[in-house]
This record gives structure tokens, C-alpha cells and sequence, in this order.
């Protein structure tokens, strides 16, 4: 378990080097940069700006320095908040986004999972065919289009709860967005636990459990959900991960302050050290994800547990 | 299971009530801002925000107008060189500290020296030695500003500047605090550390969400200060803004989208505000290569084929305003405008072919040209309505080119590929210079290539004229020039689009689309306010 945990960390190390470079040299490539405005800069006081970020360098120099600075985990100033450095901001969205996610996860597994079981436990009934209408729909209908719907009913229309904005430690403005992102993940989830369930209902210890003459609700919960939620938990890791980025558009309807809006706002604003931070963070959350995954899978899967 | 959801509601309910109302006022105010020195921002939503924080030397009423702000009164030498300006002994910085001539002096040489990395620093352009500073050929200390006493300053002009009042309420020649600048570096802005000179101090900044400011007790004109707090929220998502308007968690809104123009008007029309806004939305032409270049009766043909009512009155209907010069009306300024602008539909048509066919196009050997415009909804139609006109009437074929903003301001500097390019310019300060000077041949927003001795010279001219009267003349002549040589085609003049709480009192529509909140407060039930700013202001 422990050489995994390691070897699987030494393989990052390469992953997130050709991360850092490939997104280095794109983020360059792009046209037009941080300083230009309508109005063009004197060209003394752009040369005491590109002095400021080392923009005067030649590129090989900037880019030994950045990844210098990233292997000290300092992810340098950022161009459009020049007041701040890409860590504050990140320290500063991280709460928002990983609160965020990690909710829309939560209330997406319990429920998606809850109703998965009870689709399979009537399967083929009136509620199986209901449930899994709901999860189609729920499935198409992505989270901006159901954003903004929410906010009509509850915040416009019945002014249950805020159509935006952001006030630490406060839950009511986090409850829609959490919705509308885990509706989707919701839906997913409860098909494929419906899924892998009847599958495993169908396999021979199953059968065994049966002619033991053991109750349904027992087989259900203690023997078959197990193995069921294999498939469920190798899709929501990566999902989390994903919740990350599927964040960015129901962060912007939202208003909310998330590493999903600094993205967006960075890459506008070619904000380079900002948009560089947000990628490696993203790729280190990935690789973090998938390794929890594997470890999951040992806990769940025991005979996996002998070969890892 | 049912009575916990609706205390559940219940109380998310409060929660979301005690999130906004009271005493705080809560404006929206588009995209976050990118820093709160009053020295290097740039953008109008860090305007709104600094007009709170700070105040210069001479600031603004409700409407707009120009009012004794530091400074309770100053007067110009006979010449107009020279400023005297009394500061209020009354004025005190949030920590306490009184606000100083010599505060002024270290704020407004900040702006000028490059190593600040000012956008503004050419606004004070007017004062001596401020373009050399900027240009990095002089010292800053060597800036024409000068404090007497502690409440006496004067500024030296290199030339007359009648407008100088306005420019010293522009946020670049507000007061910063010197020793905390010194003390912190560019760091003086965080929250906790920002001292301000306004009616509020800086409370909290959550980037990318709101940025929150509170009462300054120790403002000299506190007593008069309508609300405890101002929460200005980013709100670059226009649609997402509305909505929150309509759920009341906003009670000015930066804008209205002009998709939604219809239906604001005929659900919320009582909260929408619509005013002229100093601004004029203008194509460029690129006078430095083909087409373009040495063919002006070209130039006028597609000026006049464009018809300017039916994008102002059928596609955008947000109160703009048909544009045939290229300064927006201003008080005691008659604009010029292009000779044909008084013609009637057909009859400008019908000049349009015939300068067309002069300028060597035909059916036969149509005109094709590229039109570039950043990308935004309001602008692709505008330019998919004008490429309609100039096809109709005259056969051009234009091809649409749409780029992101930032790769479209590269494309429109290096003058190399554009032909037509979207533009547009708010007035800094309320004076007709902001707008004819960036087309001089030395102004950094001259995208367009076009350099003429003439108009340098007719623009320098009135630039040096101290009466008023003349100098106003002078600078007509000088937009004639400009519109006869068009290098850009003017298609309309702004306006502002609002949305604003009902019950809120002392807010008033003004050309400069600044709104202080220290002048607004929850309106009592009693005393109607007159709702227009007069035409004088």
C-alpha cells in the first residue's frame, strides 16, 4: 500500500513537468498580453512593467524561473491583481470551489446512490421507470441551464434564497449552485449504481445468499452494495476532480469567488502566472483524485488489496 | 421531515435578508477591479469604487457637476497658467491624519513617474514637465506642483487648461496617504492597511465577488453621508446581475442588457434609467494601407451609407444617440458635424454611390473589405447591420472578423491587417480634448494611422488658447478637420443603462454616468426629488 502511495507520487513528478511546460509554452503563444489596453502604454512605463515581472528576459530565462519558483510552491505575482500573488488567490478561491464540490459530491453520491438502490430493488416497477425518466433528463439537462432556472423560481419569483453573490460563512448562497451542480452528477450516479447492482444480483454469490434463505434488504445492503459501488466510486473521483472545472460556468452564473471564475477571468486577461497556477493545481488535484480512487478500490475489493 | 424543510427555508430566508439590506447599499459594478490605488487603475469600475474611497482636490455633486472637494475654493492667474488651490483645514485622512498640499505633491508626481505604472499619467498632461516625467526625460520632483503651506497648493501649467478642475477629479490626481505608501509598496491598498480620504474607508475585498466599504468617521462632510456601508458586488455577468436585481439583492445595477431592453421597459420601468453617456462608438479606418489610404471620398461613402437611425432607434433602442460628429454633445460646445449629415435618406444614398463610383468601385468591381470588432454580442449585430447597408447600397462586400478583446486590441495597434475596426471612447474628464486629441498623431489610442499637420496643429492651437469662448471655437474647427479627413466613421453616442432601486433617494442621471454614494440614503416616504439633472450641469 505504502510503495503505491509512493510510486504513484514518483510518476507525478514527470506528468506535472510536461504539465507546467506544455501550458507554459501555450499560454505564451496566445496573442495580445497582460499590459495591452485600449489606450497603449507610454513605453517607459511599460518597460518598468515588463522589468516588474521579468517579462524583459528572454523566454528560456522566464521559464527556468517560473518553474524554479513552482518547485519552491510559489506560483509567482499575479499580472491583473498586482497587489497579490497567485497563492493568495488560490488560498482564497480553494474554500469556495473544494466547499462547493465537495457538497455537490456528497449530496450527489447519497442521493444518487440511494435512489440507484431503490430503482434496482423495484426493478422494472412503476418507481424503477419513474426514477430512471428523472435521471435521463437529469442527465441532459446541464448545469447551465438549470442555474439559471433555479435562480428564477427560488430567488426571482419566490425569494426563497439569493440569486448570487458571496458572503463568508453564510450557507444560503451556496445552496443553489450546489444543486445545480450535483442534479447532473446526481442523475449519473443513480443509473450506474442501478446498473451495477443488477448486475450483481444477477452473479452466482448472490444466488447463494438467496438459497441460504437470507432476506432481500440484507443482500441488498450487506452483500451486494459493495462490489456495486465499484463502478460509482471510479467515476466519482475523476468527477470531483472534474466538479473542479464544472464549477467554472455555475461559479460565474453564481457569482461565487471559486478557482473556477479566477480561471476563466485569468485566461481573459492573459493573467499568465494566475492561469499557470489554476492548471498545475488542477493536474495535482487529478493525480490526487486517482490515487484515492485506487486506494478506495483496495478497501472495497480486497483481492485487489494482494496485488497492489 | 416536512416541518424541517420549511425551517430549513425558514431560515435561509433570513440568512439571505440580513445578507443585504439595511443600511448597506448594494451596487452592481461589472468586472472585479483590478486594484484600488488610485494611481494605476484604469478601468470605470475602479472609478465607482475610488470616487468613494478618495477625494481630489475638487470632486462631484450628484449631477455630475464639478464641486470644491480638498480644496473649499481656488482661482486661476489672468494667463491660466497658474492654480491656487485653499485646502479645507477640516480634511482628514481615516486614520486621522489631516490631508496636506504636500500630500497632493507626493501623490501627483507618483502618478507621473513611470516606475508606478500609471495608465493616467498623461491625463495631467496640462501641468509642467508632466509629459517629460512620463516620457522618462525628467525627474518627477520636477513636476509643476508646489505646496505654500500645508493648506495652500499651487500648480503650474505648461499651457492654459481651463478644464483643470475636471482632470483634478479624475482618480489619478487623487490623494494617496504618503506614509503608508512608503511604508507598504504597492501592498498600501490591502484591506486593513488602505487609508482614505472619501467618504468611506475600505472594509473588505473577496476578489472576484464584492469589494465592501464602510462610513469614514473622520470624512469632513460625515454628517452628510447617507449610507453606513457600500457593497460593490462584480457583476461582468449582465444577465446573472438582472436577475439579481429582480430578486432585490441589488439596487443599482451597472448596466442593462440591450437584448433585455424590451422587457425591462414594459416589467421594470419604473427602476430603468437612461441617460446620455459622454462616450461615442466609432469605426476606425486604417489610413496607412489600401483601401483606405489617400481616398477620402471612399471614406464619406461609406459614412453616408450607413443609416444611423435605424441602429440607434430599431437595433440597439437603449437612448443612444445617432452620431455624424465625433464629440458627444456637451454643455456650450456645438459639435461639427459632416455637411451631409442634414440630407435626407435618399439624398445621402444617392451622394454615397456617386463618391463610390468616383473613387473607382462599381457593381462590376465592388469594394471588398474586412470589418474587425472584438467579441460581444452588441457588436456583431451592429457590424452584421452596417455591412447590410454598405452592401445594399453601394454592393461592398465586407467580410466579418470577430477576435477576443485582447487579441483584437493587438491586431487593431500594429495597424497591419485591420481595415475596419470597432472602437469606442468615454470622456474622461467634460471637455471636448479628451475626444480630438486621440486622434492627434501622437496619442497612443490612435489606432488608425492618421496623421495630419493640419489637424495637429488646429488642436494644438485651441490646446493653447486661454479664453474659454475661443478656445471652444478653435476646437470645432478643428473636429470640422477631422471630419472632413474621416478617418473614422462616428455611429453613434452612448448611453448609460441603469437599473436602480425605487426607493432609492439621490441618485441622478448625469452625461458623466458618476454616481457618489454619498449623496444617497433609502428615500423617506416624504419629498419628491426631482428625477433629471438640469441642462446646465
Amino acid at each position: 500500500m505504502l510503495s503505491l502511495i509512493l510510486r504513484r507520487l514518483l510518476q507525478a513528478i514527470p506528468t506535472l513537468f510536461l504539465l507546467i511546460t506544455i501550458s507554459f509554452a501555450m499560454v505564451r503563444a496566445a496573442p495580445g498580453g497582460p499590459f495591452s489596453t485600449e489606450r497603449a502604454l507610454p513605453p517607459e512605463v511599460e518597460r518598468a512593467l515588463q522589468a516588474r515581472y521579468h517579462l524583459d528576459e528572454p523566454l528560456p530565462q522566464q521559464y527556468l524561473r517560473y518553474l524554479g519558483s513552482v518547485v519552491r510552491g510559489d506560483l509567482g505575482p499575479s499580472f491583473r491583481y498586482e497587489e497579490y500573488s497567485v497563492n493568495d488567490l488560490i488560498a482564497q478561491g480553494i474554500p469556495v470551489t473544494a466547499r462547493l464540490g465537495l457538497f455537490a459530491m456528497a449530496l450527489a453520491l447519497l442521493v444518487g446512490i440511494g435512489l440507484g438502490i431503490a430503482a434496482a430493488w423495484w426493478h422494472h416497477s412503476t418507481v424503477d421507470r419513474l426514477f430512471m425518466l428523472a435521471a435521463v433528463t437529469g442527465i441532459s439537462v446541464p448545469s447551465f441551464v438549470l442555474a439559471p432556472l433555479f435562480i428564477l423560481l427560488f430567488a426571482v419569483l419566490w425569494h426563497w434564497l439569493p440569486a448570487g453573490g458571496y458572503a463568508p460563512g453564510t450557507i444560503a448562497p451556496m445552496v443553489l449552485p450546489v444543486l445545480a451542480l450535483a442534479l447532473p452528477q446526481m442523475a449519473y450516479i443513480a443509473r450506474l449504481t442501478r446498473g451495477a447492482m443488477l448486475e450483481v444480483l444477477r452473479s452466482p454469490f448472490i444466488r447463494t445468499a438467496r438459497a441460504k434463505g437470507l432476506g432481500m434488504r440484507l443482500i441488498l445492503l450487506r452483500h451486494a452494495l459493495r462490489p456495486a459501488l465499484i463502478p460509482v466510486l471510479s467515476y466519482a473521483g475523476p468527477a470531483l476532480a472534474g466538479l473542479l472545472s464544472g464549477s467554472v460556468v455555475v461559479e460565474q452564473i453564481f457569482g461565487l469567488p471559486g478557482i473556477g471564475r479566477f480561471f476563466i477571468q485569468g485566461a481573459l486577461n492573459r493573467d499568465y502566472t494566475l492561469v499557470m497556477g489554476v492548471t498545475i493545481l488542477a493536474g495535482v488535484v487529478i493525480i490526487l483524485m486517482n490515487l484515492l480512487v485506487d486506494l478506495a478500490y483496495m478497501a472495497l475489493d480486497p483481492r485487489l488489496g494482494a496485488r497492489g | 421531515m416536512k416541518r424541517l424543510i420549511i425551517l430549513a427555508c425558514l431560515l435561509i430566508g433570513l440568512a439571505s435578508q440580513a445578507l443585504g439590506a439595511g443600511q448597506t447599499l448594494r451596487r452592481g459594478n461589472g468586472a472585479d477591479p483590478q486594484t484600488l490605488d488610485p494611481g494605476r487603475a484604469q478601468g470605470v469600475p475602479e472609478s465607482n469604487i475610488l470616487r468613494d474611497l478618495f477625494e481630489g482636490l475638487v470632486t462631484e455633486d450628484a449631477c455630475g457637476n464639478l464641486i470644491p472637494g480638498v480644496a473649499q475654493s481656488w482661482s486661476a492667474s489672468p494667463d491660466g497658467l497658474t492654480y491656487t488651490f485653499q485646502l479645507r483645514p477640516t480634511a482628514r485622512w481615516s486614520n486621522g491624519d489631516p490631508v496636506t498640499a504636500h500630500d497632493f505633491v507626493f501623490s501627483l508626481r507618483r502618478t507621473v513617474d513611470p516606475a508606478t505604472g500609471s495608465l493616467y499619467g498623461a491625463i495631467l498632461e496640462p501641468i509642467t514637465n508632466a509629459r517629460e516625467i512620463v516620457a522618462g526625460k525628467a525627474k518627477p520632483d520636477t513636476l509643476g506642483i508646489e505646496a505654500l503651506d500645508a493648506h495652500t497648493l499651487v500648480i503650474h501649467l505648461h499651457r492654459p487648461a481651463p478644464f483643470l478642475p475636471g482632470i483634478l477629479a479624475h482618480q489619478a490626481a487623487f490623494p494617496v496617504h504618503p506614509s503608508t505608501v512608503v511604508r507598504y509598496g504597492l501592498d498600501f491598498v490591502k484591506p486593513g492597511r488602505l487609508v482614505s480620504n472619501g467618504a468611506y474607508r475600505l472594509k473588505d475585498w473577496v476578489m472576484q465577488s464584492h469589494v465592501l466599504l464602510e462610513r469614514n468617521a473622520a470624512y469632513w462632510d460625515d454628517a452628510h453621508t447617507g449610507f453606513d456601508a457600500v457593497r460593490f458586488e462584480a457583476t461582468e455577468d449582465i444577465y446573472s446581475e438582472l436577475k439579481r436585481f429582480r430578486a432585490g439583492e441589488l439596487d443599482i445595477t451597472d448596466t442593462v442588457p440591450s437584448m433585455q431592453i424590451g422587457w425591462v421597459k414594459a416589467h421594470l420601468g419604473r427602476a430603468l434609467h437612461i441617460a446620455p453617456y459622454l462616450g461615442v462608438y466609432y469605426y476606425g479606418l486604417n489610413l496607412t494601407r489600401e483601401p483606405f489610404d489617400d481616398n477620402q471620398a471612399l471614406r464619406l461613402a461609406l459614412a453616408l451609407a450607413i443609416d444611423r437611425d435605424i441602429l440607434t432607434s430599431k437595433i440597439l433602442h437603449g437612448g443612444e444617440q445617432p452620431a455624424y460628429g465625433f464629440v458627444p454633445p456637451m454643455p456650450g460646445y456645438h459639435g461639427a458635424t459632416f455637411p451631409e449629415a442634414r440630407m435626407n435618406r435618399e439624398e445621402r444614398w444617392q451622394k454615397a454611390r456617386e463618391l463610390y463610383a468616383q473613387s473607382g468601385y462599381s457593381l462590376q468591381r465592388p469594394l471588398e473589405v474586412e470589418l474587425l470588432y472584438n467579441t460581444q454580442s452588441d457588436h456583431k449585430i451592429l457590424a452584421v447591420a452596417v455591412a447590410q447597408m454598405w452592401q445594399q447600397v453601394l454592393g461592398v462586400r465586407v467580410r466579418l472578423i470577430n477576435q477576443e478583446w485582447k487579441v483584437f486590441l493587438q491586431t487593431r495597434q500594429e495597424k497591419r491587417d485591420t481595415q475596419v475596426f470597432r472602437a469606442g471612447w468615454i470622456g474622461d474628464y467634460r471637455d471636448p480634448e479628451t475626444f480630438l486629441s486621440i486622434l492627434t498623431s501622437w496619442h497612443e489610442m490612435n489606432d488608425t494611422g492618421y496623421a495630419s499637420p493640419t489637424y495637429d496643429n488646429a488642436l494644438e492651437k485651441a490646446m493653447m488658447e486661454p479664453d474659454a469662448t475661443k478656445r471652444f471655437a478653435l476646437l470645432e474647427q478643428a473636429e470640422r478637420i477631422l471630419l472632413q479627413d474621416l478617418p473614422v466613421i462616428p455611429l453613434f453616442f452612448y448611453s448609460s443603462k441603469h437599473l436602480v432601486n425605487p426607493d432609492l433617494g439621490g441618485y441622478r442621471d448625469n452625461i458623466m454616468d458618476h454616481h457618489l454614494s454619498r449623496w444617497m440614503a433609502r428615500r423617506k416616504p416624504t419629498g419628491q426629488e426631482a428625477p433629471i439633472c438640469s441642462p446646465s450641469s
